[in-house]
């Protein structure tokens, strides 16, 4: 394989394009516009086949020329192919022909697709010569950052807004990361970051590092049109918390085009979701406005998307828009309703962001936004075992029999089920 | 005097001082004196009359979005930040 940082030309400004070198920094000291990763495709398009790519192992580094580190991946080895299931049972429950769930919830190590960021960024904060790492967030990157940077030997201050479920909570701490948790909002959360960065000089994921760390996402919609058969998807579904992830989908998608890999043109249409009780991204796109307004106190169990002031909303919301997409919000009893709804028809528990995609693909098939012929992918990115305040109540409780083949057989009866006949022969 | 609180990339603007002060009764008067005082500054946070899309102010710890943007009243003992706004999750 190549060394993948010779691949990588710089960092350029979104807004204005000047390009800046391979440092910690993510925005345009011009105009304050964030920074992404740029790469010499032609060079990329030398070793990236698709043969390559299958003679490699199954994690997301297999996309390594399309991941700006500059040697091996030294955080998050094993991060990454996860299932893409076809979800018929649910296909049908929704009225469509062609359902995909992308099941993130099931990453490595910490159950979540910022698994997959966090591989990226961390790999570059060691390549950078970070020793002390951090991050703001909502809950999931808590425990990517922890687990990852325990793995990696790195010091980890994982700073959280006050309120979080105790999965998430406990699902940072356990790995021995300084845990902060800050009376506030994400939105609170996340500008202290910044100026911890600023000041002490400590590589946050998020934020100095985030042109790298943001790239990670592309891992998710590379393998979707690989295990596609190398085809993109009429429509995609992502949940939106700050608006990154949506937008890396569509740059994977575009990216393997652009080197010839792909099956076929890329007309993929990007649908946002968005919980009701924050919802600035869904908001900008069905107003039509240009600049996006943020929530200031969002209200909403989606805990994992409640980023009032997102930092890619301006670009996500354009990029719904200029695909043919759209994007949608939905209240606290919808998203409970399709994470049982998931749960049920594929036997996958989502965290309540989950919800919030199933929910939402509900509605846009309803009305009429997604074509119900077309192939769609939903993105799960997190485990409903971190979310479990959500189900609270709402779940039947295990029913209680006596150790007695009658106290059994009474309950089946009760059910109004048969004994199969001769499952097990008499006497046996 | 309201005091401005510098980011790291602008600080080669203010002869690497974190922290400047400004006069002015709005934030969009503050600014403006930062901006005579500094005039690099005021073309990295202006563009025309508006601020910039990806920056960010806030007046001790509220962002003046959920105030009166550069309207909002600043006091003598105000801190007013400059926080970039491509931070996030």
């Amino acid at each position: 394989m190549p060394v993948a940082g010779e691949l990588v030309t710089g960092l350029k400004c979104r807004l204005c394009g000047k390009l800046y070198p391979k440092e910690a920094l993510n925005f345009c000291t011009d105009d304050f516009g964030p920074l992404e990763v740029a790469y010499d495709y032609e060079a990329v398009g030398r070793t990236f086949t698709r043969e390559s790519i299958a003679s490699r192992p199954k994690n997301m580094w297999r996309y390594h020329e399309l991941l700006p580190i500059d040697g091996e991946p030294t955080v998050g080895k094993h991060v990454g192919c996860t299932p893409l299931i076809r979800a018929d049972r649910l296909a049908k429950a929704l009225g469509v022909a062609e359902l995909y769930i992308k099941n993130d919830a099931v990453n490595h190590p910490s159950l979540s697709f910022k698994d997959r960021v966090v591989a990226v960024a961390l790999s570059k904060a060691v390549e950078l010569g970070f020793q002390t790492v951090g991050c703001a967030s909502t809950g999931n990157l808590a425990g990517s950052v922890a687990a990852n940077a325990a793995a990696a030997g790195l010091d980890a201050y994982v700073l959280i807004p006050d309120g979080l479920e105790q999965g998430k909570i406990l699902g940072a701490t356990i790995y021995g990361a300084k845990v902060i948790a800050i009376e506030g909002n994400y939105d609170h959360v996340n500008r202290l970051c910044s100026q911890i960065a600023f000041r002490y000089g400590w590589g946050f994921v998020n934020v100095n590092l985030r042109p790298f760390y943001a790239e990670g996402s592309k891992t998710m919609g590379f393998e979707i049109a690989e295990d596609l058969g190398w085809r993109a998807p009429e429509h995609v579904v992502a949940p939106m918390a700050g608006g990154s992830l949506i937008g890396k989908l569509h740059k994977a998608f575009h990216e393997l085009d652009r080197l010839g890999l792909m099956n076929g043109p890329v007309r993929t249409k990007m649908f946002g979701a968005q919980a009701a009780g924050c919802n600035p991204i869904s908001n900008t796109v069905k107003t039509g406005a240009n600049k996006v307004k943020p929530v200031r106190n969002p209200d909403t169990i989606a805990k994992s998307l409640a980023i009032g002031d997102p930092a890619d909303g301006f670009f996500a919301s354009k990029l719904i828009r200029d695909t043919g997409g759209w994007s949608e919000d939905v209240d606290d009893e919808a998203i409970v309703e399709a994470m049982q709804l998931l749960a049920e028809t594929e036997g996958v528990w989502a965290e309540t962001a989950g919800g919030v995609t199933v929910a939402v693909a509900r509605k846009l098939i309803e009305q009429g936004k997604i074509d119900r012929d077309g192939s769609t992918v939903l993105c799960i990115t997190g485990n409903g075992l971190k979310t479990q305040e959500a189900l609270a109540d709402r779940l039947a409780r295990p029913v209680v029999i006596k150790p007695t083949m009658e106290a059994f057989d009474a309950l089946v009866e009760s059910y109004g089920a048969f004994a199969e006949v001769g499952a097990i022969a008499a006497g046996a | 005097m309201p005091r401005v609180q510098i980011p790291t990339p602008l600080r080669a603007q203010t002869g690497g001082n974190d922290e400047v002060e400004a006069a002015g009764a709005t934030v969009g008067e503050v600014l403006a004196d930062l901006g005579r005082q500094h005039p690099a500054i005021r073309e990295r946070l202006f563009d025309g009359e508006e601020l910039r899309r990806f920056v960010n102010i806030y007046v001790n710890n509220e962002d003046i979005r959920y105030l009166e943007d550069l309207d909002t009243a600043v006091a003598a003992t105000d801190q007013v930040s400059i926080i970039p706004a491509v931070a996030g999750g």
